[in-house]
């Protein structure tokens, strides 16, 4: 558990995953690949073991949500492990494609 | 999150491909992120509270842009068409500045006391040049990434300022991340002072669209660049689209602009005859309308490509009226139509336009002018049709309100628009000791054409009804416009004072 708010960015223990967070203040199990997610700017700890359930993979450019939308991330670095809070995975945002206004 | 961000994942992404081409150079996404941290330790070091710009395009304005919000001040571009003592006090303002101008700006400055100054050319050669200096950018996302000078019609200009938040949840909210395909190309005229010249890097870089500087726009310039550097998106505000279409007009081989894909236009009102001409004489091109505001970090309602056929091929004249709306809000705005008492109005009922969203600041340095609820007054009247569509009828503060009846100037000068010799008409409100305000107006004509006074009057007569019917009609060779298209009202006001 550790203590987010938006702007925090957080990589992945168990692959190049990182993310940075776009809506959600205070505690959660922000994890990839299974593994709870440190902050960006620490050193790495021992390397984690992905667990196949979240092993999807997160793509740069993502925004990925919760289901109760209560929470938003963005990858900004892509990675082999999936994006979750605790045991559930988030989702791809799915953005309306608009056309280019400037 | 900080604006920088989406450079770094650029960067990060495609460190090799272009994404800037200024003056027949290219410019990497790696090469001008670490330009960028380079800048950042500059301004740092020199104990700046704003850094800031004062000159054309160049490649010194996304690196001052995104060096600024790596750094955490702001950034603030001003107007190189302001004369010295606006100029000045606007310094003032900002002060201590770390001022990126060219000789011409520096010696027109005068003997100003600017504590930091550095020459465009010396900029980009410590910043480019120099070895990268990796800096991690401040994540407070409540800081301000930009303040603009607005033009400001009475009074001091006013300072907006937007947040990292903002801008970033305008980007993120509108624009896929790399979507553009490698050889796309856009091409950017806009003053880098304005909302349109900052968000045009944001959106560009983002979505991996390779930007074209074109620092003084002139039609043949623009048309040449199009072709030289196989643009494929474009924006325009509307007195570049008609200055195009004029141009194109006298060349005897037309540009067939094969490559352009996309023009999006806006920063003021579009007249409606120069987008159709500009349908039929570019088929192949997407139009899309873009509505914003300073405060509201560029765009809020688009009309897209689709509502530009539709509108364009229907006969049912409530779709077709379609073409001079700016379109629907994006999904992540929420707009109203209140009148002045605060109450939510229905559809196609006028009054002033409110706008709510992530990104939207609505903030000045002095005063932050959202409601409770986080509604902005954009001070734009209006209104929604059925669908959704909006549509502006020009600036709330230009109702004229004569013997308490409001009139719109917008729907007086569709009428004057509407005579065949007209070829541009504004409405507006003089001081009047037995209205209040009475409705006079200015026309231009076409060249060689001639009009009687009264002929016009009858016809906003016959259309509207005897109260919208112009006491004082002027004729006047053109309209006074700045560099975005919009026209300046108290020059016309002017005339009659």
């Amino acid at each position: 558990m550790s203590l987010v708010k938006p702007g925090a960015r957080l990589k992945s223990i168990v692959c190049d995953t990182e993310a940075m967070v776009i809506k959600y203040s205070g505690e959660a199990e922000i994890s990839c690949g299974g593994e709870i997610m440190i902050d960006a700017k620490s050193e790495s700890p021992e390397k984690g073991t992905m667990n196949n359930a979240f092993a999807a993979g997160s793509l740069v450019g993502k925004r990925y949500v919760d289901a109760n939308d209560t929470m938003e991330l963005l990858c900004v670095k892509p990675g082999t492990g999936s994006l979750s809070v605790g045991d559930a995975l988030l989702v791809e945002k799915s953005a309306k494609s608009l056309p280019s206004s400037d | 999150m900080n604006i920088a961000m989406l450079l770094q994942m650029a960067a990060e992404t495609f460190p090799e491909r272009i994404a800037l081409t200024s003056a027949g150079k290219h410019y990497s996404y790696s090469e001008l992120y670490s330009a960028a941290q380079n800048a950042a330790k500059i301004f740092t070091d020199s104990g700046c509270k704003y850094v800031s710009v004062l000159d054309t395009s160049s490649p010194a304005i996304p690196i001052a842009l995104f060096g600024a919000g790596i750094a955490g001040v702001p950034y603030v571009p001003l107007n190189y068409r302001l004369s010295s003592s606006e100029l000045q006090k606007l310094l003032e303002r900002v002060a201590p500045v770390y001022l990126i101008t060219n000789d011409e700006q520096r010696e027109q400055l005068g003997g100003q006391d600017i504590q930091i100054i550095q020459s465009t050319e010396a900029f980009l050669d410590s910043t480019l040049a120099g070895e990268n200096t990796e800096v991690e950018a401040s994540d407070g996302g409540d800081a301000i990434a930009v303040q603009l000078f607005t033009s400001g019609t009475t009074g001091q200009p006013k300072a907006a300022i937007l947040r990292h938040e903002n801008l970033v949840s305008y980007i993120l909210g509108s624009v896929e991340f790399m979507g553009a395909a490698e050889d796309e190309a856009n091409l950017v005229t806009v003053p880098p002072y304005h909302i349109a010249g900052i968000s045009a890097v944001l959106s560009s870089f983002y979505a991996g669209r390779r930007v074209v500087q074109l620092p003084n726009f002139s039609p043949d310039a623009w048309l040449a660049l199009c072709e030289s550097q196989s643009i494929s998106n474009a924006f325009v505000v509307p007195t570049m689209l008609s200055r195009v279409m004029e141009h194109i007009e006298g060349l005897e081989i037309k540009p067939a602009l094969g490559s352009l894909n996309s023009v999006a236009y806006g920063g003021g009102k579009m007249p409606i005859n120069i987008i159709k001409l500009a349908i039929i004489a570019f088929p192949h091109v997407n139009f899309t309308n873009a509505y914003g505001l300073t405060e509201t970090s560029s765009t809020i309602a688009v009309l897209g490509p689709e509502d530009h056929r539709v509108a364009n091929n229907s006969d049912d004249s409530e779709i077709h009226r379609r073409l001079g709306s700016v379109g629907k809000p994006l999904p992540s705005v929420e707009i109203e139509i209140r009148n002045d008492e605060g109450t939510v109005l229905g559809h196609n009922q006028s009054g002033e336009i409110y706008v709510r969203g992530p990104q939207v600041s609505g903030e000045y340095i002095e005063r932050d002018a959202k409601d409770g609820d986080g509604w902005f007054p954009t001070r734009d009247a209006g209104f929604l049709d059925e669908e959704g569509y909006l549509f502006l009828s020009g600036r709330a503060d230009d109702v004229i309100v004569r013997g308490g009846e409001n009139i719109s100037p917008g729907e007086i000068e569709e009428v004057l628009m509407d005579h065949e010799n007209v070829t541009d008409a504004m409405v507006l409100g003089i001081p009047s000791d037995e209205w209040g305000e009475a409705v006079v107006a200015v026309v231009v004509l076409k060249s060689g054409a001639d009009v009687h006074i009264s002929e016009l009057q009858t016809m906003v007569r016959e259309k509207l009804r005897s109260s919208r019917v112009p006491e004082q009609i002027l004729i006047e060779p053109a309209l006074p416009y700045n560099d975005m298209g919009k026209l300046i009202r108290r020059e016309i006001k002017a005339l009659f004072l």
